[in-house]
């Protein structure tokens, strides 16, 4: 749409050091950046060209905070002119401190008050079936402190229950619940008859093989763990204190 | 004759096997009357179970995939309870529903306060963009419920009663009717308070106006009415929150001075069960109540 050239994953942080005003949600904005990144680079079919295809692939953002690493793949990916990242969350911009889908090409639905994007999931996929649309893949990204909201656990057990197939849900954890999970995240997924796997947030490969993984009959759901938000904050801090640059570090994962 | 509610059932059950771009979502109220269409429509009938905000979200993701979704509970678990979700999965979104509500203000009279949603229409007036309904007898709701399902992508609201006038109003949705041609002054009665207000005025010169549906306010009938009459004077007599549509009848009317006396269900905790007769009489709202308050707003 912008005849501009695509990014690759090295420059997403160069993409995402043009958007300022946010920092209050800089951790949960680079918690979901490889996530963000495998699924638009390798999972997700839809492209600038096919935003109105009925059949596309739905990519759901529920946890709209901190959304400029979203804007930083799409951009990348060339939904949207790199030129409007130095806008963000400027009174005329497109691109709000939370996303608005009516606003932001290729933003699946708008968000940021946690808890709706599953809802919406749920009936996405159902829509998707009741039009024999079977071919299309439902992803939703919700925070593991989102998980909080007792709506997602309406559409959890009612999409577990039924077998929502084309329903799947990245989780990412960042340890940022007030109450941490009992037993995980991923075993709220599987007590309800989700197919679920917990992986490395930061390994491209790992991730790609848990969103890929086959789930015949149920919806899936990948729990990708990244660094602690207090840890994520903690290093941002002692960055900025020592003036050592903004964000070299690619994160192994470490929690 | 069936209630409102039965007609709706009877109703959407033939529109889904009609347009295939029809959904229908219920969080297990009323899921008795669609069995027949869920066996039918197994992709197209959904079941959410008691699960409210999820109701209204799948009824927003089922939009968001070019459907046409039809959302149905009690007023109370379809506006109050997931209120949120109506404003942010539909509004928001930018995407249309219809949402159809059942035992609105009274209805559920043994059920208490838990089962009773008067101001559900003023939540809705909050939010950008909402279709009122509100029919005042079975055959309004099938032409309004038909009307609403076909009415693009648009956001709905048609709100259910077993609460219904003795014969139907046939008009077109969006303008209010002139009932009754008078002189001294206008009454406007909002779907099933028609039969009482026109007992409560049978010896008045007033001009009696209809609406079964409310949003939008027919602003322009009730101005030319008031303009007509002796003294600008306007009684609205609505089924729900008394005041709900003051707001609109103000703004209809700030040409010029006038008067306004909104009558409704009173905002005060009614904390009495019996039947829904009783509670309308108990709100003012029979015959011998809005008789009394009227008199004494336009004879003084």
């Amino acid at each position: 749409m912008t005849g501009t050239r695509r990014y690759g994953y090295d420059e997403l942080r160069a993409l995402m050091s043009r958007m300022t005003g946010d920092e209050k949600h800089g951790p949960a904005a680079t918690s979901t950046l490889d996530v963000l990144w495998v699924l638009y680079d390798r999972i997700l079919r839809v492209s600038p060209e096919t935003v109105d295809d009925p059949a596309r692939d739905r990519f759901l953002l529920s946890k709209g905070h901190g959304p400029m690493a979203y804007y930083a793949v799409l951009a990348a990916h060339g939904f949207l002119p790199e030129e409007w990242l130095t806008g963000f969350g400027a009174y005329d911009s497109p691109l709000g401190h939370h996303p608005d889908r009516t606003l932001v090409p290729g933003a699946e639905i708008g968000s940021g008050s946690l808890g709706h994007g599953l809802g919406l999931g749920v009936g996405s996929a159902l829509g998707l079936r009741a039009q024999g649309l079977t071919g299309s893949r439902v992803w939703v990204l919700v925070g593991d402190a989102e998980m909080d909201e007792g709506s997602n656990h309406e559409a959890v057990q009612y999409a577990g229950a039924v077998g929502l197939e084309q329903l799947h849900v990245v989780a990412v954890d960042n340890g940022s619940a007030t109450y941490p999970w009992r037993g995980g995240l991923a075993s709220r997924f599987e007590a309800e008859g989700w197919s679920a796997v917990t992986v490395d947030g930061r390994d491209h490969q790992a991730l790609h093989e848990a969103f890929t993984a086959p789930h015949p009959g149920r919806p899936h759901a990948v729990v990708a763990r990244v660094e602690s938000k207090d840890a994520a904050q903690a290093a941002r801090a002692t960055r900025i204190a020592t003036g050592s640059g903004t964000a070299a570090s690619t994160g192994t994962g470490t929690h | 004759m069936d209630t409102m509610r039965e007609r709706f059932a009877t109703v959407t059950t033939e529109l889904l096997e009609d347009d295939p771009r029809l959904a229908l979502v219920l969080a297990a109220i009323s899921a008795d009357l669609f069995k027949d269409a869920a066996r039918a429509h197994p992709d197209r009938v959904i079941d959410v179970g008691i699960r409210e905000q999820l109701l209204v979200g799948a009824t927003g993701g089922l939009a968001l995939t070019g459907l046409r979704p039809i959302a149905h509970t009690f007023a109370s678990f379809l506006v109050e309870r997931p209120f949120e979700q109506v404003k942010l999965d539909l509004g928001h979104q930018g995407v249309g529903a219809v949402l159809v509500s059942a035992a609105g203000s009274y209805d559920n009279a043994a059920g208490g306060r838990t089962h009773q949603a008067p101001g559900d229409v003023a939540l809705l007036d909050t939010l950008d963009g909402w279709t009122v309904h509100v029919p005042g007898h079975p055959d309004e709701a099938e032409a309004l419920l038909r009307h609403a399902a076909a009415d693009g992508d648009r956001r709905v609201y048609v709100r259910l009663s077993n609460h219904a006038n003795a014969e139907p109003l046939p008009g077109s949705p969006g303008r209010f009717q002139v009932v009754r041609d008078g002189r001294g002054a206008v009454v406007l009665a909002v779907g099933p308070m028609l039969d009482a207000v026109l007992r409560a005025t049978a010896d008045r010169d007033v001009t009696v106006l209809y609406a079964s549906t409310v949003r939008p306010f027919d602003a322009a009938t009730v101005r030319a009415a008031v303009n007509r009459s002796v003294r600008p004077d306007l009684v609205v007599v609505e089924p729900y929150l008394a005041g709900t549509s003051a707001p609109f009848a103000a703004e209809a009317l700030a040409a010029f001075p006038h008067r306004v006396l909104a009558l409704g269900t009173r905002r005060e905790e009614f904390r009495h069960y019996g039947t829904w007769q009783e509670h309308v009489a108990g709100h003012g709202l029979d015959a011998p109540g809005l008789r009394g308050r009227i008199d004494a707003f336009l004879d003084a």
